[in-house]
């Protein structure tokens, strides 16, 4: 795995083939982490009582608070089995509701925040109280990682890649979530998005940023990729690169957990720099490592 | 309060209860006969019998219990070696009772609130002590069964003559039927009658038929008067109960309540409404009839012990975690899975678990097995274990038996389930393909059922079992000869085994669940190609059943839900029940669906 200081000078590295620039990927950063913050403090005032409505909307204010005015998609928030989409038939039924939280019960909060034309998509899943449960779905979304990225390393078809993720949470006893979502998919491209005055959304996606995606798509059809990363032909290629936004998403009875960051693809031939994560100082990452040193 | 009345102590009380000690306690103009078991330092299990029984009624559960607690039986008034009250009209009120108890309770445990098991009308008679202020402090907890409150009951009639909805009538309706022998104990004179004449004599024998109990030292010489005397249980609490039930009857220790769900004599219905009387209920069910105290004493046992210990010590840590849809039915009972590695297997193990069931799991893979056992632990399992066995290893799987009855008892539900996958044509499938798939698929299966069936009719205590068919039992297909055979095998094999083991009351079930996404695509061999086509053909059978999608969770809830309800053949998925249907009323259909070329 790569560690923090690794990635960050590997990332000030130039990248002649990969039009992300060192300034562009310390952006990217900067907003992940600024999301990342928010789903912290957004968890810490999480008590019982609070609905996902209520969750959502402190995500939000807290962003807003905080110059981000464009969204990938407005902030969820999953409360007890939702969080491992237990009965969802249609899209509407990932947006917030009014299911309220209880001691023990997981969520998770998935915002996808624009700042200063960066975008971040993030996952922070986390239990109200002790749940040794669900600290063994966190502790075995690690290997989800390591896997990811080596096999993206190993420019192996995304299709492909797919079903080793799935095969390995089923191997695990877990059943994979991340297809409840739209295509399927395991991850999607974002980009920079440009600032405009106004920024609307259509079914929680900002437009910006909807159109970024239909162009990706559209010039992927043509040479033959997919900016959304999902177990369909259409996915059954080598990792193509940019910035993809990978949300592995476990599921056990009722219980779900995952996490989203940021996964750099390069067209560079050194192994190492032909992905790396964007960040390895994320709350899942750090929390891997305080246990493997307890 | 009364006082013991010579303490004879160390005599045998009878052949029933060995190593008892008996002593006889005075309390209101006649005397008890009480009987203790196991160490009187240990909290206080109170064992209250019913009608027309004597304390023996409970030999079969006392010796389990006594190995943790101070047990004490006592025969109620003019049962046993007990003496009745003179006039018997009158004397046997529900207050007059309470008087007993609590003289029995305050001379074997003066200092420890008591913990209280009742079954049929020691059950009613407890409702009364723990809904009495009274008794308040000196009862730790009640188990009830087959014994409603006489209060609760009244109220429960009253609801449904004032408001009578269809269902509700229905509900009154059956009830009514099934006591018609309350009516016949309200004529004078012909119930006694009765009993010391020819039902005395032959009560053993309907016992043995109609309610299963195996014959023995059970009923004893004393049934004739038992039942005479105890009819005025009836003449002297009935009427008056049902007619001004009482209004403040709450519980005031923790119920834990088991349900036979065969009782002829009780619906299951009555105990409907019982969370408004009382705060702290933990409910049971078991498939078995009136007396289980005689017919189920190892699972009244496991269940008593674990709520007492829990109320005793008052841990909330050891308090029932289980909260699965079927917790009341399968908590604390054990269940062995084969093949539970993985797909249907590791989800059956986790649906049991979840049940707060204790499981067993099985598998070839010692790690996957391992892991399902570590999950399982996880959700709410009594306890959870890892086997690495080949169920078609006969030596192994009886090892595993003897292993499993020596350190966790006998399993009470069996779900045959490993299984492998074979496809390509007959033509192309060799004696050794053909060998591989019926060792596991058809020889694991008699295994287990051989072996494991065995403890369990041995036992004589009921259980389950359930195998694994498929829907290719009855849908032939020119892709799958040798699997489809194999399940066929195996289906008929259940039909068969579940004839021949009705009449011990372990029931058989054959799951069918059709295309169901577990990894048996990808491990399944394919007779006659190259390594190469048989991956493409693996890959290609994977993404068709993945985009299917039918979660072995599913297949799993309806495992539950056939052993809940004693189903023979269960098939899962729409496809598994409509192809079920066409074998059965267009055959021809499924024929010429064989034929097609799937892949």
């Amino acid at each position: 795995m790569t560690t923090a200081a690794t990635a960050s000078t590997a990332a000030t590295r130039s990248r002649r083939d990969f039009s992300a620039t060192s300034a562009d990927l310390r952006g990217f950063r900067e907003v992940q982490r600024l999301a990342y913050a928010c789903a912290e403090a957004v968890a810490g005032q999480l008590k019982p009582g609070v609905t996902e409505r209520e969750a959502a909307r402190m995500q939000r204010r807290w962003l807003r608070e905080r110059g981000v005015t464009d969204w990938f998609h407005l902030p969820f928030a999953w409360f007890g089995d939702r969080t491992a989409f237990v009965n969802f038939r249609i899209p509407l039924q990932f947006f917030p509701t009014d299911r309220a939280l209880e001691p023990g019960m997981p969520f998770i909060l998935d915002m996808a925040p624009v700042y200063q034309g960066y975008t971040a998509d993030i996952g922070y899943s986390g239990c109200l109280g002790l749940s040794p449960l669900h600290d063994r779905l966190l502790a075995d979304l690690e290997a989800h990682r390591e896997l990811l990225l080596r096999e993206v390393r190993e420019r192996r078809p995304l299709r492909e890649i797919y079903e080793d993720v799935e095969r390995l949470m089923v191997r695990q006893g877990y059943a994979n979530r991340h297809r409840a979502y739209p295509f399927g998919v395991i991850a999607h491209k974002v980009d920079r998005v440009r600032q405009r005055r106004w920024s609307p959304t259509l079914f929680g996606f900002g437009t910006q940023s909807l159109k970024g995606l239909a162009s990706d798509a559209l010039h992927g059809h043509r040479e033959g990729w997919s900016p959304l990363w999902s177990p369909y032909r259409f996915s059954d290629h080598p990792p193509q690169p940019g910035l993809w936004a990978v949300e592995p998403h476990l599921g056990f009875r009722g219980v779900g957990a995952k996490f989203e960051e940021i996964l750099v693809v390069t067209d560079s031939r050194d192994p190492e720099e032909s992905a790396f994560w964007l960040d390895d100082d994320l709350p899942h990452v750090r929390r891997w490592q305080e246990e493997k040193a307890a | 309060m009364s006082e013991a009345v010579g303490e004879s102590g160390e005599t045998s009380v009878s052949t029933a209860l060995e190593g008892a000690r008996e002593r006889r306690i005075a309390t209101g103009g006649i005397e008890l006969s009480v009987a203790e078991l196991g160490d009187p330092a240990r909290p206080t299990v109170l064992l209250v019998h019913g009608y027309p029984d004597s304390k023996e009624v409970w030999s079969r559960v006392a010796p389990l219990l006594a190995e943790r607690f101070h047990v004490v039986l006592y025969d109620v008034r003019g049962c046993g070696r007990s003496t009745a009250p003179q006039p018997l009209r009158g004397g046997y009120t529900l207050e007059k009772l309470t008087d007993d108890f609590l003289a029995v309770a305050d001379a074997v445990s003066p200092d420890r609130p008591v913990h209280l098991v009742g079954h049929d009308w020691g059950s009613v008679q407890s409702w009364e002590f723990v809904t009495v202020p009274r008794t308040q402090g000196r009862i730790a907890s009640f188990t009830s069964m087959s014994g409603p409150s006489l209060d609760h009951f009244g109220h429960w009639i009253k609801k449904r003559m004032t408001r009578p909805t269809p269902r509700r009538a229905a509900q009154l309706l059956n009830q009514a039927a099934k006591s018609w022998y309350v009516y016949m104990l309200h004529t004078p004179a012909l119930p006694e009658l009765a009993w010391k004449g020819p039902l005395g004599k032959r009560w053993p024998k309907i016992l043995e038929r109609v309610e299963k109990i195996p014959a023995g030292d059970y009923p004893t010489a004393s049934l004739p008067t038992d039942a005479a005397h105890g009819a005025w249980l009836y003449r002297d609490n009935v009427r008056t109960r049902l007619r001004h039930p009482r209004t403040d009857a709450y519980a005031h220790c923790p119920v834990q309540l088991i349900t036979p769900t065969g009782d002829a004599f009780l619906s299951e219905r009555l105990y409907d409404e019982l969370e408004q009387w009382v705060p702290q209920l933990t409910r049971r069910t078991l498939p078995a009839k009136h007396w289980v105290p005689r017919t189920r004493p190892d699972q009244l046992a496991a269940w008593i012990e674990e709520f007492v210990t829990a109320k005793d010590e008052g841990d909330p840590a050891k308090e029932v975690a289980a909260r699965g849809r079927y917790a009341d039915r399968f908590g604390g009972r054990l269940v062995l899975v084969t093949g539970a590695a993985s797909g249907i297997g590791r989800a059956t193990a986790f649906a049991f678990a979840e049940a707060g069931a204790r499981v067993v799991v099985v598998d070839r893979d010692a790690e996957g097995a391992a892991r399902t056992a570590d999950m399982a632990r996880l959700i709410g399992a009594g306890a959870a274990w890892a086997e690495a066995v080949d169920v078609a290893d006969e030596a192994a799987m009886e090892k595993l038996a003897e292993k499993v009855a020596a350190e966790y008892g006998i399993v009470d539900v069996l779900v045959n389930n490993a299984g492998i996958g074979l496809s390509g044509s007959f033509l192309e499938t060799t004696s050794e393909d053909w060998k591989k798939v019926l060792d596991v698929n058809l020889w694991g299966v008699i295994h287990g059922c051989r072996i494991f069936g065995r403890q369990m009719a041995e036992r004589g205590q009921g259980g389950h079992i359930v195998n694994t068919a498929s829907a290719a039992a009855y849908q032939p297909s020119k892709t799958l000869p040798a699997y489809s055979t194999s399940k066929a095998a195996v289906l008929m094999l259940s039909e068969c085994l579940r004839a021949e083991l009705a009449g011990q009351g372990i029931g058989v079930t054959a799951v069918c669940p059709g295309l169901v996404n577990t990894s048996i695509t990808t491990t399944s061999h394919v007779a006659g190609v190259s390594p190469e086509e048989e991956k493409r053909r693996q890959s290609k059978a994977a993404r068709l059943y993945g985009i299917r999608n039918y979660p072995p969770e599913k297949v799993a809830d309806a495992i539950l839900r056939a052993v809940v309800r004693n189903q023979a053949v269960v098939p899962v998925t729409p496809e598994a029940r409509g192809s079920r249907a066409l074998s059965r009323f267009a055959p021809r259909a499924l024929r010429a669906i064989a034929r097609i070329e799937p892949l």
